[in-house]
């Protein structure tokens, strides 16, 4: 039993700090632009794909690859990505900077159209096997199964994370993306380059997205150019769960769907007489949604958004 | 709006040729799908089923400016309240406008239903919560097996029959379809420059200012969630009809994505817009079908280029029916 709760623990830690890599580019987005990406999801699957041809084309044989050489494509491959962020922000987004709300939401939703069509041209549509960066090893606690891929996911992730915080609280930069969080003409009448932290959103919130992506490829051992979708839908979940716009409410609202992911799927059969299947995990985490948002529409750590941050700009 | 147009003889004449000329083409097929193959009119038909989820839609993003995320959520409503009430399923055979009645009052009831619970959020929190709704909707659909047939979803559905008329060669759904889209698209343009749809706008404009000049934003907003909702689902059954079968696998979060994108790209409020939307995001990739996924690539990229270069849509909201009306008939 011990075993069983241990296992599961570490289960919902591993896929929430994967959701929790893919939520804080939803909410740095929100923050700065009060803008939902709907091609984020796909940066995550981006990812997977940059790794894969780092592995693959750069390093060649992939059995024979050492730990510095796998960090080294890890951070290669998150890094391109960023870059891939700011340039989509850069044609996509900045042109309709001062257009209505809808409108760079909707062009986000053509980017994640072409990005994914783009993928399936290049590699195929179907789903890869993916190399594992970690070595398979399993332990035994309390008789519950903790694989080393899940304690490196949970090193990688608490690596990044805190690497986030950092520079959002504790660097000039993240002073700079704050103050355009907290209002974007205050800022740039102040004289700060608005673009430059516009930028540097866009670039470590695909980062994150990346890194998860090759964290969450290497956990399940596959990857697929539609992955992104439901994963972003989850993590973006998370997101306004957590309150969106709040980088600790993207950690928070990301561990706890996890943990009501896992746990439902565990208990929900138990709970409801075999009344209703693991099937309804997803319809219990939206259930909370709603229910939350309905309670505290800003979610559970985000702040209200105020009416003046709103009204400098038209919805459609 | 009538108050600041230009007279019509004072605009060049390019202006008149090229909305005549598209409205020509548009009569030219619609008088000539009848004869075409039946794979042909089949597309045809699944546009105009694309339009009228379109115009229903657009009632609550176009006119009260409220983004709704969850719409296909009427859309499997309407679907399965005909594979239910005219299939095997229950053996229950009820006749087509019965359902379709039934279908457009449980539509109207699903739409209030999510309506009051969200009438306080705004924006983008709207977005979700209405989002979450579908999902949750089509998980349901997805897993109430005894229901609603699970993923195989309920197949061998009655054709739709009117008055003893039969409905359901293509050809025949194409017919129907055509009175259907455009009793509905009058009957909706007409609401929107009546007092409700003049309550919408003011919504749409400013929240605020419309509470403070004495309209019941709760009311005027249900009225439009009731009015979309019913649409959708009317949407369904005839889907449903023509299709003879219903699955999930038809109600997913990208088809509601991809009718939000109908509206923006043609122009969101008008439902000139919408057809010109619903032409290009269906027929666009049914024409270029030899390209595989060459077609899609090239539709997001359009969709990207369309939206910075036209942010108003293709068909902007100052070009409605009446001007369409006005530059064809001279005044």
């Amino acid at each position: 039993m011990l075993g069983t709760i241990i296992q599961q623990t570490v289960n919902a830690l591993t896929i929430g700090s994967i959701y929790a890599l893919i939520a804080l580019g939803y909410t740095m987005v929100y923050g700065v632009l009060r803008m939902i990406n709907f091609a984020h999801g796909e940066m995550f699957m981006l990812g997977a794909y940059a790794a894969f041809l780092a592995l693959t084309l750069v390093v060649g044989d992939i059995g024979a690859v050492g730990a510095i050489a796998l960090t080294l494509v890890f951070f290669g491959a998150i890094v391109a990505v960023g870059f891939v962020g700011v340039g989509i922000e850069r044609l996509a987004y900045r042109p309709l900077r001062n257009s209505t709300r809808l409108a760079p939401m909707l062009s986000s939703l053509g980017v994640s159209l072409s990005l994914v069509t783009g993928v399936q041209i290049l590699a195929g549509p179907q789903p890869v096997g993916f190399p594992s960066f970690f070595p398979t090893t399993r332990f035994d606690v309390f008789g519950g199964t903790v694989t080393l891929v899940q304690i490196g996911i949970l090193i990688a992730a608490f690596i990044l994370m805190f690497g986030l915080y950092t520079l959002v609280n504790r660097s000039r930069m993240g002073i700079i993306v704050r103050a355009v969080s907290e209002s974007r003409p205050t800022a740039q009448l102040l004289g700060i380059n608005v673009n430059l932290a516009i930028s540097m959103v866009f670039f470590s919130g695909p980062l994150l997205g990346a890194a998860g992506g090759i964290l969450y490829a290497s956990y399940y051992g596959i990857m697929s150019p539609t992955m992104g979708a439901v994963i972003g839908l989850k993590a973006f979940t998370a997101a306004i769960l957590g309150g969106i716009g709040s980088i600790p409410g993207a950690m928070l609202g990301a561990y706890i769907l996890a943990f009501v992911e896992v746990g439902g799927t565990a208990l929900l059969p138990v709970v409801s007489g075999g009344v209703l299947g693991t099937e309804y995990r997803d319809v219990l985490s939206f259930a909370i949604l709603i229910l939350v948002l309905l309670i505290r529409p800003a979610g559970i750590l985000g702040e209200p958004v105020s009416e003046e941050s709103m009204v400098y700009k038209r919805e459609f | 709006m009538s108050a600041v147009d230009t007279p019509a003889a004072a605009e060049p004449r390019t202006r008149r040729i090229i909305p005549l000329l598209v409205f020509a083409l548009a009569v030219a097929l619609l008088v000539a799908t009848p004869f075409l193959p039946n794979y042909h009119i089949r597309v045809i038909n699944g546009l105009l089923i694309y339009i009228l989820l379109g115009i229903g839609l657009n009632i609550v993003i176009g006119y009260a400016g409220l983004l709704d995320l969850g719409f296909v959520a009427f859309y499997a409503v309407g679907a399965y309240t005909y594979a239910l009430l005219a299939s095997p399923q229950f053996d229950l055979h009820l006749p087509f406008l019965l359902i379709l009645l039934i279908a457009a009052f449980l539509g109207m009831l699903t739409g209030i239903l999510l309506g009051i619970p969200v009438l306080k959020l705004r924006g983008d929190y709207l977005a979700i919560v209405t989002l979450g709704f579908g999902e949750i909707i089509r998980i349901v659909m997805n897993n109430v097996d005894w229901l609603t047939g699970g993923p195989q979803g309920i197949a061998r559905l009655d054709k739709a029959s009117v008055f003893g008329i039969e409905f359901a060669r293509p050809v025949e759904i194409y017919f129907l379809l055509l009175v259907i889209v455009f009793t509905v698209a009058v009957l909706v343009w007409r609401m929107e420059r009546s007092i409700l749809g003049k309550a919408w706008a003011a919504i749409r404009e400013d929240q605020d200012a419309a509470r403070g000049i004495g309209i019941n934003t709760t009311n005027a907003k249900l009225a439009a969630f009731a009015t979309s909702a019913s649409i959708g689902s009317i949407a369904g059954v005839i889907f449903a009809a023509s299709q003879r079968f219903v699955s999930p696998e038809s109600f997913t979060l990208q088809e509601s994505v991809l009718i939000v994108l109908m509206i923006v790209v043609g122009g969101i409020g008008n439902i000139l817009g919408i057809v010109a939307g619903a032409t290009i995001l269906i027929l666009l990739p049914e024409v270029l079908r030899e390209f595989a996924e060459w077609r899609i690539l090239f539709l997001g990229l359009l969709m990207i280029v369309l939206i910075i270069i036209r942010p108003a849509g293709i068909v902007p909201r100052s070009f409605g029916p009446d001007k369409l009306i006005r530059g064809l008939f001279g005044k």
